[in-house]
């Protein structure tokens, strides 16, 4: 029993202290994506997509 | 009734799986209501049961009625190449929106003239302050922003992903069942029914019905995006999906409740002490993130864009800002406790992230503003277009306000003042009112395939309510910076120097400048509500579809 506490303890500090670096990453990854000039295109014609349909 | 196209197929009618699934559910539901309605320990749950026995026996008959109506085959997912468009729930989400919105307001104005004359309660307890209040915030919130999201979400979705709605029944299934919900929960609040949270008042049979409405809002919207024509999934479907998806974790989270009694109204929250208030405010603050912000940001990202006939200003900054907001707003909740038994660190917490929050609030505005690069003229000629923009500029202004009022030296003065009813409305009458009276002027004429009936009465709407909104916001600013001055004022010899009562006196002048503001404001929506009556009962077919798009021969 106190092994498995020990475990749990272990695994939610780990999970707490490991959430902010990655969603820290995750978010980079995220604004690195937004601004890749190769996307530039796609997302040009993505912001026209309101006005290009039927 | 054989079309001629089933002929060579030869298909015999019959039920769906859905047609006779939903029916059949709803029968046996409609008969344990009525055991419901029968056994109930309290009045309001009898009324309730027998609404719903009501409600799920009409449902069942139109369902029998729609079967025998159509032709043997479902309608088609597209006619001629083109999507056919599942417009009729959308139909009736504007039509409800516009009734409640008129409700909501009215209801507010009650209230509001109700704290500046008392005598209005009228010492009934059915039209006391503690009842109406809720009333009018969930009226306007869920009833009138949460009609206007659902119609819009599901107009979006289909154009954006080029394809007709998912499900067939389903739909129907979300916008009948969220208005009964509604009903439920406001009937619910006029009898006394409440669990005393603010803005998640039903109590918990309400809460499991709204439970099952939304998954089923949630199912219907993914599986539309599953289907879509469109490889890229616009801006747009992303803030309406963060607003669905959130919505549902807060609801589940917030409302864990024990009914004292499965046939009684009165239930227990999970939550205890500060925990039951950190999940308050986390539900509360994300509402209006999720609910009161995404939804209608996502709404901005398609309908300013097509109004203006403009692209959207920075796809990028659509993206970043989209994201920072998710990874941001769900921490802002403890801005509400401050200085309460809620810890130190979690006040600060809340404050910091609500400051930074500023940042992708501001790039949401930018990027609507910006959208007229080009297009500025038209604000100009097209009421419906300057109604958003203004919008736009109230998000602005009141996500400057709210991470001001956050910091917790301002808060120290700003909390339990009319401050904070100011800044909510600037945020609810000019952004969240604003961006969904131009989305219903839009919405309604493309939806009848109508001409807007009259920009005349577009331009009086804008202008009463505006100098509505104006008197609002101005008054409960004045009004609560003085009040937090009174509290705080001490003498020389370190009495308080106003008794509680003279600040209240001194409220009087604003609170009625304030009713005067929301009678403009309603003056406006029934004007609105008229314009858009003619418009699908005497309006004239509209030439082309969309604002002028040119269009490929048909």
């Amino acid at each position: 029993m106190k092994a498995i506490i020990q475990v749990e303890n272990f695994a939610s500090s780990l999970v707490g202290t490991l959430w902010t670096p990655v969603f820290v990453g995750i978010f980079i990854a995220i604004v690195a994506y937004a601004l890749w000039p190769r996307n530039k295109t796609q997302f040009d014609a993505a912001a026209r997509m309101p006005l290009s349909e039927d | 009734m054989t079309s001629p196209s089933s002929v060579s197929k030869s298909i015999s009618k019959s039920m769906t799986m859905g047609e006779a699934g939903l029916a059949s559910g709803l029968a046996v539901f409609a008969f344990v209501s009525f055991l419901g309605a029968a056994m109930g320990h309290d009045a309001a749950f009898s009324f309730h049961a027998s609404l719903a026995c009501a409600a799920s026996l009409i449902s069942v008959i139109m369902i029998g009625n729609r079967y025998l109506d159509r032709p043997a085959e479902l309608p088609p997912a597209e006619i001629g190449g083109r999507p056919n468009y599942n417009l009729g729930p959308i139909k009736f989400a504007s039509a409800m929106a516009m009734f409640w919105g008129i409700a909501g307001f009215s209801v507010g104005l009650i209230i509001a003239m109700q704290l500046a004359w008392p005598a209005l309660n009228f010492d009934l307890p059915w039209t006391t302050f503690g009842r109406l209040r809720p009333l009018h915030t969930s009226a306007v919130v869920f009833a009138f922003g949460g009609n206007v999201l659902i119609a819009s979400s599901l107009y979006v979705v289909q154009k954006t992903c080029r394809t007709r709605l998912a499900g067939d029944l389903a739909p129907w299934f979300v916008v009948v069942g969220y208005n009964f919900f509604i009903l439920i929960a406001g009937t619910g609040y006029l009898l006394g029914v409440t669990q005393s949270k603010e803005y998640a008042e039903p109590e918990w049979y309400a809460d499991l019905w709204l439970t099952i409405v939304w998954v089923t809002y949630l199912l219907v919207f993914l599986m539309t995006l599953v289907k879509r024509k469109e490889p890229h999934i616009f801006v747009a479907n992303w803030f309406y999906l963060a607003f669905i998806i959130t919505i549902a974790v807060l609801h589940l989270g917030n409302n864990p409740a024990l009914p004292v009694s499965f046939l009684g109204s009165k239930s227990y929250i999970a939550w205890g002490g500060v925990q039951d208030a950190m999940f308050q405010w986390w539900y509360g603050h994300n509402a209006v993130g999720f609910f009161l912000t995404a939804g209608f940001l996502a709404i901005m990202y398609y309908f300013i864009p097509k109004r203006a006939e403009r692209p959207v200003y920075s796809y990028r900054l659509s993206i970043i800002h989209f994201w920072a907001l998710i990874f941001l707003y769900i921490w802002a909740g403890p801005h509400h406790l401050h200085y309460t038994a809620l810890p130190d660190w979690a006040q600060t917490l809340g404050m910091t992230f609500s400051i930074m929050l500023w940042m992708p609030s501001w790039g949401g505005m930018i990027n609507g503003l910006m959208t007229l690069s080009g297009a500025w003229d038209k604000l100009r000629t097209d009421p419906v277009l300057r109604m958003m923009v203004v919008s736009v500029a109230f998000y602005g202004m009141a996500t400057f306000e709210g991470p001001m009022m956050s910091i917790k030296v301002v808060n120290s003065l700003s909390h339990y003042t009319d401050w904070t009813i100011g800044h909510v409305h600037s945020g609810a009458l000019g952004w969240v009112g604003f961006v969904s009276f131009g989305a219903l002027y839009c919405l309604v004429p493309w939806l009848w395939n109508r001409q807007l009936y009259s920009l005349k009465l577009v331009n009086w709407h804008f202008w009463i309510s505006t100098i509505g909104i104006v008197l609002y916001i101005s008054a409960m600013w004045v009004s609560g910076i003085l009040q937090g001055l009174m509290w705080r004022a001490y003498t020389s010899l370190g009495f308080l120097e106003y008794s509680f009562i003279e600040s209240v006196e001194a409220m009087h002048p604003f609170y009625i400048i304030r009713a005067a503001g929301g009678a403009l404001f309603l003056v406006g929506a029934l004007i609105m509500a008229f314009n858009l009556w003619m418009t699908v009962n005497a309006g004239r077919a509209s030439e082309t579809e969309g604002a002028g798009a040119l269009q490929p021969a048909e």
